[in-house]
């Protein structure tokens, strides 16, 4: 890729992939994800890319993420995309990689509604991916681009970040900036890497014995294990990432991330236009959530606006940074619908 | 040969490379034991020990990596197959293989197994039949006899509601992948002698060579399935003796031991 491209955000992130020096592609088709799949079948085997040796098709999710595991315990570069329905039947592998320390990078692009649902955009997993997800009591780092530009980048932050902890790493897309296509400048490729996998099952490494596991059947070792964990978690708040729209004068602050954000954009553009003020902040790492960044201007008074494609869950977060200093209004659509700039600004001048 | 103690037993026949020398876990009389011997033996024998992945699966054979001396994956619930996948597809110079039992392989693992199979996967899984769900406590297991009382099966398992066990050798000969598919009997044979009862340990050493055999077609690209039928004399809720004659007199009588494939002829010829 030279210059400026076309590319969707599915595609975006299979070649942000790539150019983190991806070594293995796990895939289970799944729309609104596939593209990403289909780009790196295609890819395979391009002298461009030689980091790049196994992409495997599996015969379920289930399978998709275990053999994930399975590649990234060996320390090599692994990833796994799907959406929504797929994201649930990977937890089972992800909470095994957590208590595992194998890290790997998980893309969710988020589709409708619980069950089946639908195709259509919404961040309805915000709190399973936030949360967790799976069974145990752990965390992901949980990133949330908003641009096709973002979905190419993020891949080798991602990597950085899951190797730096030794934890998966997820990127949480959504339908919208999936099938989004926009210019974009690529980046620099990178060929191999050089994070630490000391830890890495290759056979007796070094002539050191590596286990990885996630068992401690006595209580001690388990609680210490939990511990160990813990403090990992307390050390990822220091990623924290977020990016601020003229929210010093606003007198409300829309809070939104991923695809909703743009719109966000548009709407403090247009609602400064028609003199009112307003700002935007867009929490990029949704794990760990800016709560002490966001808490500053809730405790300057300012209104916040929570604007989400979901029935309310980024909203717990932003009520807990705010902690009852000021007003938290939501504003949010389902089911591939999104609000409109005009909607957004009809709802700020109501809480004027 | 007679041995006494541990001391002696291992002054006599030595101590494989391959065992971390952590006294196991599992019940008198269970040939989980003797499995892990006998690959710790083969794997230092072949001079893989350090150039092999064990993947781990759920069940008796969970905590394996307590025993054998080499790297470890611990896989979830019957994903070990999706997680040599992964390991072997990425470094094919790894020597990678599994110990499952029947509820981790062919119920909650069955699509996993299957697919592995069918791609074909250079990989080698051992599965330990014993007919029950061992680490939970003796549950119906889908190897489980038809009429065999379990926890789950009070009044025996009932046909018409649970279908018939199942034949892992039967379904897999269906696939066109594996080139190695061999059923062997792990127990020591029971057998009357002039004083009392004798084992006789031909088959367990068989299933030393059959270990090695399927090892042997890993390294020449071969995916190879070894069935291992063994004794869960606590849960079948026998005595160790009475559990041996039921495994030689009952299950080997469902599961015939044998070879059911031998594409590349390790066995003798190709079959």
């Amino acid at each position: 890729m030279n210059g400026r491209v076309l590319l969707k955000g599915n595609e975006a992130i299979a070649y942000g992939a790539l150019e983190a020096g991806l070594n293995a592609y796990f895939a289970y088709p799944i729309t609104p994800s596939t593209e990403t799949p289909e780009t790196l079948a295609k890819e395979f085997g391009n002298s461009k890319y030689p980091d790049f040796k196994v992409f495997l098709q599996a015969a379920s999710e289930l399978e998709a993420i275990n053999m994930t595991l399975g590649a990234a315990s060996t320390g090599d570069l692994a990833m796994t995309a799907t959406s929504s329905p797929g994201f649930s039947l990977k937890q089972e592998g992800i909470s095994y990689a957590v208590g595992m320390e194998v890290p790997f990078v998980i893309v969710d692009v988020n589709r409708g509604g619980p069950g089946l649902g639908n195709l259509g955009v919404e961040q309805s997993d915000y709190l399973q991916a936030t949360r967790g997800g799976g069974h145990g009591g752990y965390k992901l780092i949980v990133l949330a681009p908003n641009s096709v530009q973002e979905m190419l980048s993020f891949p080798k932050l991602a990597f950085d970040l899951a190797f730096k902890y030794r934890n998966p790493v997820l990127i949480l897309s959504d339908a919208f900036l999936g099938q989004l296509k926009e210019d974009i400048a690529p980046n620099q490729s990178a060929n191999g890497h050089n994070y630490d996998i000391s830890w890495a099952t290759l056979g007796m490494k070094n002539g050191q014995r590596h286990v990885l596991n996630s068992l401690h059947l006595e209580s001690d070792s388990q609680e210490k294990h939990e511990r160990h964990l813990y403090q990992k978690y307390v050390q990822m708040r220091n990623e924290v990432r977020f990016e601020k729209m003229d929210t010093d004068d606003a007198d409300i602050v829309l809070v939104s991330y991923g695809i909703t954000s743009r719109i966000c954009k548009s709407a403090v553009k247009t609602g400064r236009e028609n003199g009112l003020r307003i700002g935007l902040f867009r929490p990029i790492t949704l794990n760990p959530f800016p709560y002490s960044q966001l808490s500053i201007l809730a405790n300057q008074g300012k209104k916040l606006l929570v604007v989400e494609l979901n029935t309310g869950e980024m909203v717990e977060d932003v009520m807990l940074a705010a902690n009852g200093t000021t007003r938290v209004e939501q504003m949010n659509r389902l089911g591939g619908n999104v609000p409109t700039v005009a909607d957004i600004l009809a709802k700020c001048k109501e809480m004027i | 040969m007679m041995l006494q103690s541990v001391d002696e037993y291992e002054t006599k026949l030595g101590v494989p490379e391959g065992w971390t020398r952590t006294p196991t876990h599992y019940c008198p009389g269970c040939e989980h034991g003797i499995l892990t011997r006998l690959i710790a033996t083969v794997i230092e024998g072949m001079g893989i020990r350090e150039k092999t992945v064990m993947v781990d699966s759920v069940g008796c054979s969970v905590l394996a990596y307590e025993y054998l001396n080499c790297d470890h994956i611990q896989a979830p619930h019957g994903r070990a197959p999706a997680v040599m996948a992964g390991v072997k597809r990425t470094h094919p110079e790894l020597t990678v293989f599994t110990v499952q039992g029947d509820g981790d392989a062919l119920a909650i693992g069955l699509l996993g197994t299957i697919y592995a199979a069918i791609r074909a996967e250079p990989v080698t899984v051992f599965l330990y039949n014993n007919s029950i769900y061992g680490m939970t406590g003796g549950q119906m297991a889908p190897t489980t006899a038809v009429g065999q009382v379990t926890t789950t099966t009070p009044y025996g398992r009932d046909l018409q509601k649970t279908g018939n066990p199942i034949d892992i050798m039967k379904i897999l000969s269906q696939t066109e992948g594996p080139s190695y598919l061999r059923r062997g009997i792990l127990a020591p044979e029971p057998v009357e002698a002039k004083h009392g009862m004798m084992y006789q340990a031909k088959n367990v050493l068989q299933a030393k060579k059959i270990i090695e055999n399927a090892f042997k077609v890993q390294q020449k690209g071969g995916y190879s399935f070894v069935e291992f039928l063994g004794t869960c004399n606590v849960n079948w809720k026998m005595t160790v003796e009475e559990s041996k004659h039921f495994l030689y007199d009952q299950v080997a009588k469902r599961y015939p031991p044998g070879i059911f494939r031998d594409k590349l002829g390790i066995e003798g010829s190709p079959k």
